[in-house]
């Protein structure tokens, strides 16, 4: 197996504060991997690394066979790297198929050529962006402006937006984040069908442990900037030091009884 | 050595005034965020009313009490106009507030010309402190010693206030997070008029301090605000004490910049203001500040080409104006000519604003580097008119990629104050370096080609201009570059993690945006004869803005109809009433509180609004209740 992605101890910190220590690993392509791990345990930091956001203090970052580290996400995107976030980071002043439309248009033709001063946006990658959007089922909303869409929607055209630079490496911080229950699941459905057809290795963050066993092929858990567990579902779900992590407080009540 | 050390004096005295305007102008944007542009209004109606006062109460004590009432009433002044105000539309885009302001400012200029007559007026010295003394044998005025002290002492009286009250507690707090405050339940509206009244006070009471020193005139408003805004700046938005040491770095920078570097004194300044922003943004003691989370949207609706009505639409107002001259004057022709330069000033600043979401404070350097571009060329190697027309844009673009490489590593606040400092820098270079500029003279001479000579011709001219930009820049703002600066708006952060370089993109726009602004420059160098120092100055800039901001700039091309009434009016105005400023800045205020998103932004809610009454409720209201239409 050929990983993806590839970190060797990352390490990031703010001020003195630890915020991501020494963590290495590896996405084969049609992988989902899940990190987890409580609040302030460095995920984001990860992510934000990973995607060029911040710069890591020490480490290596490879995807795609390339060195990363310390690039910029303009550059990170162009090797192939969708990303989403918590918090939904659409263009709302634009309607829906223009925010992939224009995810399209850069990753085809990049925004500096002739073209993308004479030309027309809402002409170009039209029947692409509509794909991506049937793909994802927004395909009725196409024509809505980004700013009257709920928030499920957002989230959805995020996942749209993320597939439009064609990307071997889906980064996905808490995609179901502020989704209902059942939209949560079909997002979920459709990123790992995405991943297995289309080869793309897949990490992302998750509160609800239900979608993590059930869509993560792997798992690996973060506490306090460090990794303290990594594998299978069910070895994960097993392991006594995240069970202290997630159920410290009933061990130390076990204690006191 | 002597000189030096009462010139250090001097300048230590001439920072009390200018801290005092400061830390209040700095007060009031930390906490409402609200760029004042009215302080310096305040300021020199503090003057004015003290001047009043102090020659009636010719004792040291009456000095002093003229110099508190005046400040009072001033505040009360103040805290009225944020009650009837500024309070209706501190939910509009922010730069609407700075707009509101500078209408106050107009208002405020005129008023004070109707009740203290237009001659500048010599106050009384300070009773008891009128003396002298020796200062290594050079006279020293007592009063400077005064000023000297005071401005510590206002320093600890407000770090007190702010360090050892709850009212001060609950002003920090505002400062870092105002929503935060008001989520604790703090009514922030008093808040808000508290403060806007202390900083009011403290501009008052800053200008009733230099009656004894100078004369009391009209200029004092926009010569004073200029500075403070330096000051406040190079200290650090929301920052006293910052307010404090920059109030005395500029003070002595401006005392021993006419000693030594005479020629360059002007530049000086804003070359240092420029060169904090550039190294440290939030200035010398400022805190990086955090992005108010109740940003204001600035569209009505999502963006579209123009409907097939709308290019009808276009094409019946070109015609119209085609017809113009056959029914005007070569008067009303040459107004028409000064509108459509304006409509191409205000397209270019309306397409760096409301696409890329950059709001310049110095477009005029744009504007009147074109126009001094042509000019000197004209003058020094004599080339047409055509010629002109190409090389103005030109220079104006060249000077933009180098000004724009700086500008675009900042923004929001700090990309307006980095624009408005190169202005400043061309302006005082214009204005100083009279050998080649001419100066306070200007270039004159600058004539049409024949062909363009008649008033009509020239119209046409300039009408051909106007439509070509609008409709450039339209192409401009649906092309996929448009759009990519319209993201890097929307959210830099998505628009990093697919593939769009924010500086790159926003330098080209800068760029763009100066070139369009030349060719209105260079149009108006032509229609006038002439360029004079006033095309580069604040009040220019201000020009733009005001355009911008009553068309709307949550629309694409709402600054044609701003330009259109506001260069009509104001020039109607100037030539029909004895006090056009009160009345234009009466209008702005009106205009400002009835239409918070620009008429043509306001229009477009109501008509939505219309659409919701027929029969698409949801969708209508989620958009109104965006645009904050509904509230």
């Amino acid at each position: 197996m050929t990983a993806l992605l590839e970190v060797r101890n990352l390490s990031k910190s703010y001020q003195g504060v630890k915020a991501v220590q020494g963590v290495s690993l590896q996405v084969a392509p049609g992988e989902l991997l899940a990190m987890i791990g409580p609040n302030g345990a460095g995920k984001s930091s990860c992510f934000n690394m990973l995607s060029g956001q911040i710069r890591p203090d020490s480490g290596r970052i490879h995807i795609n066979g390339s060195e990363t580290t310390g690039l910029s996400p303009e550059r990170i995107f162009r090797l192939g790297v969708g990303r989403t976030f918590q918090v939904a980071e659409t263009c709302l002043s634009m309607t829906v198929r223009e925010n992939v439309q224009l995810a399209l248009q850069s990753w085809s033709t990049g925004l500096l050529t002739l073209r993308a001063f004479t030309g027309r946006l809402d002409r170009n990658f039209r029947p692409q962006a509509d794909a991506l959007l049937a793909l994802i089922g927004l395909d009725d909303e196409a024509d809505r402006s980004c700013r009257e869409l709920p928030y499920g929607d957002i989230k959805r055209l995020e996942l749209a937006i993320a597939l439009a630079g064609d990307p071997k490496l889906l980064l996905m911080d808490e995609p179901a984040a502020g989704m209902a229950m059942k939209e949560r699941i079909l997002l979920m459905q459709l990123t790992s069908r995405i991943a297995r057809e289309r080869q793309l290795a897949v990490l992302f963050t998750e509160h609800d442990m239900d979608i993590v066993f059930e869509h993560a092929d792997r798992v690996i858990v973060l506490n306090r900037g460090q990794l303290i567990a990594e594998g299978s579902p069910q070895s994960v779900r097993a392991d006594p030091a995240v069970q202290a992590v997630y159920l410290g407080s009933g061990a130390l009540y076990a204690q006191g009884h | 050595m002597e000189l030096y050390v009462v010139q250090f004096l001097t300048g230590l005295a001439n920072a009390a005034s200018l801290f005092l305007v400061a830390s209040g102008l700095s007060l009031i944007f930390g906490v409402t965020r609200i760029v004042n542009f009215a302080h310096g209004a305040f300021y020199m109606l503090g003057a004015y009313i003290a001047y009043s006062l102090t020659i009636r109460w010719q004792t040291p004590l009456g000095f002093w009490l003229a110099l508190l009432v005046a400040a009072t009433a001033v505040a009360v002044v103040g805290a009225l106009l944020e009650i009837l105000l500024l309070r209706r539309i501190y939910h509009a885009p922010e730069l609407l507030q700075l707009l509101a302001t500078f209408g106050v400012t107009l208002i405020v200029e005129d008023a004070v010309r109707l009740l203290w007559g237009p001659e500048d007026l010599v106050g009384p010295r300070a009773a008891g402190l009128s003396g002298a003394v020796s200062v290594l044998g050079r006279p020293m005025p007592v009063y400077d010693f005064v000023l000297i002290l005071l401005g510590p002492a206002v320093l600890g009286l407000l770090w007190l206030l702010l360090h050892r009250s709850r009212w001060g507690l609950l002003v920090r707090a505002a400062t870092q997070d105002r929503d935060m405050v008001s989520a604790l339940g703090v009514n922030q509206k008093w808040l808000f008029t508290g403060v806007f009244a202390l900083g009011v006070f403290l501009a008052a009471f800053g200008g009733g301090l230099q009656i004894p020193r100078d004369a009391v005139s009209h200029f004092m408003d926009l010569s004073i605000i200029t500075e403070v805004f330096v000051v406040v700046v190079i200290g650090g938005l929301g920052s006293i004490g910052g307010a404090f040491l920059a109030a005395v770095i500029v003070s002595e920078l401006n005392a021993f910049g006419i000693l030594i570097l005479p020629s360059i004194s002007l530049v000086l300044m804003f070359l240092i203001m420029a060169a904090v922003l550039v190294l440290r943004p939030w200035g010398l003691l400022g805190k990086p500040l955090s992005r108010a989370r109740s940003m204001a949207t600035r569209e009505a609706a999502a963006w579209k080409p123009l409907s097939p009505a709308g290019r009808s639409a276009a094409l019946a107002a070109t015609i119209g104006a085609l017809c113009l001259p056959f029914m005007l004057g070569d008067y009303g022709v040459g107004v028409a000519s000064e509108v459509m330069i304006a409509i191409i000033f205000a397209i270019s600043l309306q397409f760096l604003m409301s696409v890329g979401g950059l709001d310049s404070f110095g477009h005029a350097a744009a504007l009147g580097l074109g126009a001094y571009g042509a000019a000197l060329s004209v003058q020094h190697f004599g080339v047409s008119m055509e010629a002109a027309i190409v090389i103005g844009p030109l220079v104006s673009a060249a000077m933009a990629v180098v000004a724009g490489w700086f500008c675009v590593r900042l923004s929001n606040i700090y990309f307006a104050m980095l624009t408005l400092a190169y202005a400043q820098i061309v302006w005082s270079v214009a204005f100083q370096w009279v050998d080649v500029t001419g100066g306070d003279n200007g270039i004159v001479g600058v004539w049409p080609s024949d062909w363009a000579s008649s008033p009509a011709a020239f119209y046409w001219l300039t009408l051909a201009a106007a439509v070509a930009v609008v409709a450039l820049v339209r192409h401009l703002t649906f092309s996929p570059f448009g759009y990519a600066l319209r993201a890097l708006r929307d959210s830099p952060t998505r628009s990093a993690t697919i593939g769009i370089s924010r500086q790159t993109i926003q330098h080209i726009a800068f760029v763009i945006s100066a070139f369009l602004a030349g060719l209105a420059g260079v149009l108006f160098a032509f229609l006038k004869g002439s360029v004079f120092p006033d095309t580069l100055s604040i009040a220019s800039s201000v020009d733009g803005l005001i355009m911008v901001l009553l068309g709307g700039f949550g629309t694409v091309s709402g600054s044609v109809i701003g330009a259109i009434v506001y260069k009509v009016s104001s020039i109607w105005l100037m030539s029909n009433t004895d006090f056009p400023r009160l009345i234009l800045g009466s209008l702005i205020a009106l205009l400002v509180v009835a239409f918070p998103q620009g008429i043509v932004g306001t229009l477009q809610i109501w008509m939505m609004r219309s659409r919701l009454f027929a029969g698409r409720p949801q969708e209508g209201t989620a958009r109104l209740a965006e645009t904050g239409g509904l509230s």
